[in-house]
């Protein structure tokens, strides 16, 4: 009937108007990993069928409501006498069932493009506390809080969690995964290969406690020539003073995410005028900021907590993730500090 | 004194009572076995879980079963005393399933109110980037928290109340309707549709103190590590979903039995309302399901309270097992939130556009088919999760699947609807919306479920968008078509139309605009379960339009329950078959009489044959005086 023409039309017109419609959007962002563009593409089939399925139900159901509303005056009037139609039924069953069949393996494909494993991937540990993040370079050994890596690339990400489930997501990267506690068995894989340029911003993706919202790192990706020259500087010792050499550990090792310099409360104390001052612990006697105190702060930080502060927040474990002489070099920079 | 002599008066003061001696007990157990008598956590846990099984008691559900215990006999029916006023009954023990079914919705309708205060506050903070409205001192004054402690106590409740307020309100639209749909006097049985809505009340209320309780940081999901070292107000959250998912699995069996044993005479399986059919394979999924989530919960309980390492990594566990354990419940627990509301679309089509329902053994079919592919989908939430990189694919391809008896139900709407006489009453207006709204929730699946685009979109404001969606589409509006519905055959009167366009109109663009704005930000960077994001990100106009949205929807919602309280005493009188239906409940008087059916009735036709003439689908033969 002329009904199933206009409504074929329409349909057909609508689906090409949304999907244009959606596109035009450009609502995911920029693309700034291989991964991206694999999985973009997928987006990219999946906004046809958004827009199809949409215009499909959307559009009978518009013509519907139009054409074969009640009009005014008629009171005894019903609708056509059809209840089934078991051939049409059978089409509309087989038919999206194939649809998802071909979405699925579409889908698998699309997922082995984006684990493909290069050999000759950049290993990067990636550890994820409440709240920041630490990168070390396993090759050169350097420590870093900002994620900064080579163009044209690919890195693989080795995660881990010294507190409870964390994220890894660059929305730019678009790949994601969770970063789990535990140790090396529950340590998790990602491999990104960025391919612009740029300035990133990783995000804690899974619900963390207080500050989750700002669990961020900056991700930059440089060119493979800077790469090298930023890694040899990272990786070599330091050979600066004291002081100058704690104040570059506090920024690699994420220290800076939670105390502040200046005063300001983050996360722990500030360090502003702390060593030599008299501080108040939680079970509420004095001590003195001095160096003994300021070493057993870092290395078992639970043991003299600060009032008002909560336990099993700091990483317990900075003992093995710094040398002695950084413990060392770490405090003469707290030290240093008005 | 009367007031002392309704249930929910008697389970409130046994619930006060049997927390403060619970707490008396747990602190003489622990200080027999030597331990110090007092420790906030186990002493308030157990008190608060004393206290919840006091409440029961109190209430007077308990005491039919006690004196069959004791060998006393009870009377089958209770029937309403008819000395007090028909509001008492509502606020104690009744057998009957319309007042259950009442007692459901009300309540239901007082947690809708609460987690979407909850919403808006957290919204309001949201609608501009820096942590700003909810760091005002008055919230540290009442709930001793406040910035990103207390958004994260908010939205997790928000989450967590509006679960119970679906779950509520499934058991409201299954219990009301199943007898009276299938011919039926009551459920098959009363006394655990008592308790299976009373188990509601310490559970909401146990939830809610989670608030003033320190609050809980992880979401409704709940994961370990993040919730074995939350606030105490976590124990609060996992105890109140325990309780409420005893109500599910009690009312879940009722269901089940009753349609299997109490249709009346000549009604077949498929000859039932279709809405049976779906409240049918709800309530399988109640039935069985939801001891995973209780499981689960309980053994984060279990793992806080006497250290037991279940999700301790570095103790042998492993924290995916709780993910596992709760998505195996908390996936078919979305069908359980949408099968009842879908089922209500398909009731509700043929009625107003008076022809018959298409396919109805397909759409009977695709209930149950909807139901079993569920269970086999949970991993699809835990695709980033850093479980076996394998083991994804097989759940992909099950999650995929379920598009398929869900579009058989599109297509047959369409097809019901394609060739109809329509008008557009407010429940017609409801039950369109609700298609259009599930339809693009439906839509939103695919990316999610295909594992590449769900990187991306995982743990964003797009699964936000998606969840809200199929909630509104698939519960939310068939719940208020319900209700304008069937109105008059619990009141005996109309809601007015005007005011109920003007809910469904504000409520429905409100809800474009908030949908919108979500999947929006969320295709473009925006997390999930974040106090605040950066101003960089160019959300912040997007965010306010979706506070703005929400506030919309809130105020529709008011204008409704003002509108439900008004005509329930001032509305226009209809006391007849208001919408001309078919169905076995609009052939007998409204209000409904308290007995339902004073005869059995008898199926001499097809449900849904609108529009043939002479055709009937139930004979409702008055009482025969002796013929």
């Amino acid at each position: 009937m002329i009904h199933y023409v206009i409504v074929g039309i329409l349909v057909v017109i609508s689906t090409i108007l949304v999907r244009t419609g959606l596109h035009s959007l450009d609502l995911l962002p920029e693309q700034a990993s291989l991964q991206a563009r694999s999985i973009d593409w997928l987006f990219g089939i999946h906004i046809d069928l958004i827009a199809f399925f949409f215009s499909l139900i959307v559009v009978f159901l518009l013509y519907s409501i139009i054409v074969f509303r009640r009009r005014r005056g008629s009171e005894e009037e019903v609708g056509a006498h059809f209840s089934s139609n078991t051939k049409l039924e059978v089409i509309w069953t087989i038919i999206p069932l194939g649809i998802v069949l071909v979405l699925a393996v579409l889908g698998a494909q699309i997922l082995g493009d984006v684990e493909r494993r290069d050999p000759g991937a950049l290993e990067v540990d990636v550890t994820a506390s409440q709240w920041s993040w630490r990168f070390e370079y396993t090759e050169s050994g350097a420590t870093s809080s900002d994620l900064v890596l080579p163009v044209d690339r690919q890195i693989l990400l080795r995660l881990r969690s010294e507190d409870v489930i964390h994220s890894f997501w660059v929305p730019e990267f678009r790949v994601k995964q969770d970063v789990l506690p535990g140790g090396e068995d529950f340590v998790r894989e990602l491999r990104i290969t960025p391919v612009e340029e740029g300035e990133f911003k990783l995000r804690c993706a899974e619900l963390c406690g207080q500050q989750h919202y700002a669990m961020l790192a900056d991700v930059v990706v440089v060119s493979q020539a800077d790469f090298e020259v930023w890694l040899e500087q990272k990786a070599a010792e330091c050979d600066l003073s004291n002081e100058e050499c704690g104040q570059r550990w506090v920024e690699d090792f994420g220290c800076l995410g939670c105390h502040s310099l200046d005063g300001s409360e983050i996360v722990g104390p500030t360090w502003q005028g702390l060593a030599g001052s008299t501080v108040t612990l939680a079970d509420g006697s004095q001590a003195l900021a001095d160096y003994d105190y300021l070493h057993e702060s870092i290395v078992d930080p639970n043991a003299r907590l600060v009032s008002g502060f909560e336990a099993d927040v700091m990483p317990q474990n900075f003992a093995e993730v710094l040398t002695p002489e950084q413990i060392d070099q770490i405090i003469a920079f707290i030290q240093s500090l008005e | 004194m009367s007031f002392l002599s309704l249930g929910l008066v008697r389970g409130l003061i046994a619930q006060v009572l049997g927390t403060a001696a619970g707490m008396g007990f747990v602190m003489m157990v622990r200080a027999l076995i030597g331990l110090p008598a007092w420790n906030r956590e186990p002493v308030v846990v157990g008190g608060v879980a004393i206290g919840a099984i006091a409440f029961i008691f109190g209430t007077g559900v308990m005491s039919d079963w006690f004196k069959w215990a004791k060998g006393e006999e009870t009377e089958d029916h209770h029937e309403p005393d008819p000395d007090q006023p028909a509001w008492r009954r509502y606020l104690s023990v009744d057998y009957d399933h319309k007042v259950i079914g009442i007692q459901y919705g009300v309540t239901a309708m007082f947690t809708l109110g609460l987690g979407g205060v909850f919403a808006l506050l957290f919204r309001t903070e949201l609608a501009k980037s820096g942590i700003d409205f909810l760091n005002n001192g008055i919230f540290e004054v009442l709930f001793g928290q406040n910035g990103p402690d207390l958004y994260n106590t908010l939205m997790s409740l928000h989450g967590m109340v509006m679960i119970a307020t679906i779950l509520m309100g499934v058991g409201a639209l299954s219990n009301y309707l199943v007898p009276l749909l299938i011919g039926a006097n009551d459920m098959a049985f009363p006394r655990l549709n008592a308790f299976a809505f009373w188990v509601n009340v310490p559970g909401a209320l146990i939830l809610v103190s989670s608030l003033f309780l320190g609050g809980f940081d992880t979401g409704w999901t709940g994961y370990p590590p993040l919730s074995v070292r939350a606030p105490l107000g976590v124990q609060m959250f996992l105890m109140g979903v325990y309780l409420v998912g005893l109500s599910s699995i009690t009312g879940g069996i009722n269901i089940i039995v009753t349609v299997l044993k109490m249709r009346a005479p000549g009604m077949s399986l498929f000859k039932m309302p279709i809405f049976v059919w779906g409240a049918l394979a709800t309530a399988v999924i109640q039935f069985s399901a939801t001891q995973l989530i209780g499981l689960s919960f309980l053994m984060v309980m279990l793992q806080r309270l006497f250290g037991m390492s279940f999700f301790d990594a570095t103790a042998g566990g492993n924290p995916l097992l709780f993910q596992h354990l709760f998505w195996f419940y908390s996936h078919p627990a979305v069908y359980v939130f949408v099968l009842p509301g879908l089922g209500l679309i398909s009731e509700l089509l043929p009625v107003f556009v008076r022809k018959p329902l298409f396919g109805y053994k397909w759409i009977a079919l695709s209930s149950m088919g909807i139901a079993l592919v569920g269970f086999f989908v949970w991993a699809h939430h835990m695709f980033t999760s850093g479980m076996s990189a394998y083991l994804r694919v097989p759940f992909m391809y099950s999650t995929l699947l379920v598009a398929v008896p869900t579009g058989v139900k599109f297509f047959s709407w369409v097809a019901t609807i394609w060739q109809g006489k329509l008008t557009f009453p407010t429940p017609m207006l409801f039950t369109l919306g609700a298609i259009v709204i599930f339809l693009m929730g439906g839509i939103t699946g695919p990316p999610n479920g295909t594992i590449a685009t769900d990187l991306h979109l995982h743990d964003t404001y797009f699964i936000v968008g998606h969840f809200h969606n199929t909630m509104f589409g698939g519960f939310m509006f068939p719940f208020f078509a319900a209700i304008y519905f069937w109105f008059p055959k619990i009141t005996g009167r109309k809601m007015s139309e005007l005011w109920g366009k003007v809910h469904f109109w504000l409520m429905f663009l409100g809800f474009m605009v908030m949908m919108g704005g979500q999947l929006i930000v969320g295709l473009g960077g925006m997390r999930r379960r974040i106090a605040d994001y950066d101003p960089a990100l160019n959300f912040d106009t997007t965010h306010l339009l979706i506070t703005i949205a929400g506030f919309v929807i809130f105020i529709s919602v008011l204008i409704f329950v003002i509108n439900a309280i008004y005509s329930a005493r001032r509305g226009e009188v209809a006391e007849g078959n208001v919408w001309s239906s078919r169905s076995p409940e609009w052939q007998i008087p409204s209000p409904a009489p308290v007995h339902n059916y004073e005869v059995p009735i008898e199926v001499v036709g097809d449900p849904y044959d609108y529009g043939l003439p002479g055709s009937t689908y139930v004979n409702v033969r008055p009482a025969t005086t002796g013929d």
